[in-house]
């Protein structure tokens, strides 16, 4: 798993590549929750390059979204694809999470 | 029943990563497609978690993950420990339609196993768990 991001305006795209499973889950949920307690309110995070995720990865992503729900902060996904994307829908996270095709279309959702 | 592999490695979260990359392996050389490869490696570790995690409490205790093929019609990866009794298929499925601030993770990666996999099957043998996630082979 590889994490990276950048500040576009007022939010932070975190970009995602590899694995998120129960071993490197907690990694992820820290590197959000370090952005998020230097300040971080609006994330956007960019799922095209995550081969797969499981329940330990939306375990991740329920506690980050909890977090920031009570700091009126927001979390939108974008670029969910392949394997991410169905399990996803099998979860409900589709429908509770803003998701969108590209950063791009997510940044002029405000 | 024919038995491609078997692997038995105490059951803590730090041997799953040899276990999925067994598995994937023998998945692999049944000729399956990549994303079905990618979502027995999901259902896997989803059973193989709550075992680390739920089957020998503070004690210490192995699981044993066999991949097997009957008649070239379905591959079926076995996972078996002799820890408490838990039958994943009777933990009741999460209502996913709650928002972020009411909704809980508890079930999902039983719910995941479920969704993913063509079949699965539990049984209490003696003192042991075994369950079956079984994947057709032929459409």
């Amino acid at each position: 798993m590889e994490i990276t991001s950048r500040q576009e305006k007022n939010t932070t795209v975190v970009t995602v590549q590899g694995r998120i499973d129960a071993v490197t889950a907690p990694e992820f949920e820290n590197y959000l929750s370090d952005l998020i307690s230097k300040g971080g309110r609006s994330f956007i995070v960019n799922l095209s390059a995550l081969e797969y995720i499981s329940s330990a990865g939306l375990r991740s992503i329920l506690a980050t979204a909890k977090k920031l729900k009570a700091e009126q902060g927001d979390i939108k996904f974008s670029g969910l694809q392949g394997p991410v994307e169905e399990v996803f829908k099998i979860s409900g996270f589709y429908s509770i999470f803003k998701i969108f095709d590209s950063d791009a279309s997510a940044l002029n959702n405000a | 029943m024919e038995v491609l592999s078997t692997i038995k490695v105490p059951a803590k979260l730090e041997h799953l990563h040899a276990l999925i990359d067994r598995v994937s392996n023998c998945a692999k050389e049944q000729g399956l497609s990549e994303k079905r490869v990618n979502e027995i490696e999901i259902a896997a570790e989803e059973a193989l978690v709550n075992i680390f995690h739920y089957a020998y409490r503070e004690q210490e205790g192995d699981v044993e993950v066999s991949c097997k093929a009957e008649r070239g019609m379905r591959f079926i990866i076995e996972i078996v420990d002799r820890g408490m009794p838990f039958d994943p298929l009777a933990v009741p499925e999460p209502d996913t339609t709650l928002d972020v601030a009411e909704r809980q993770i508890g079930g999902i990666g039983v719910l995941l196993i479920k969704k993913l996999m063509d079949d699965v099957t539990y049984k209490r043998d003696r003192n042991q768990n075994i369950l079956r996630l079984v994947v057709n082979l032929k459409a």
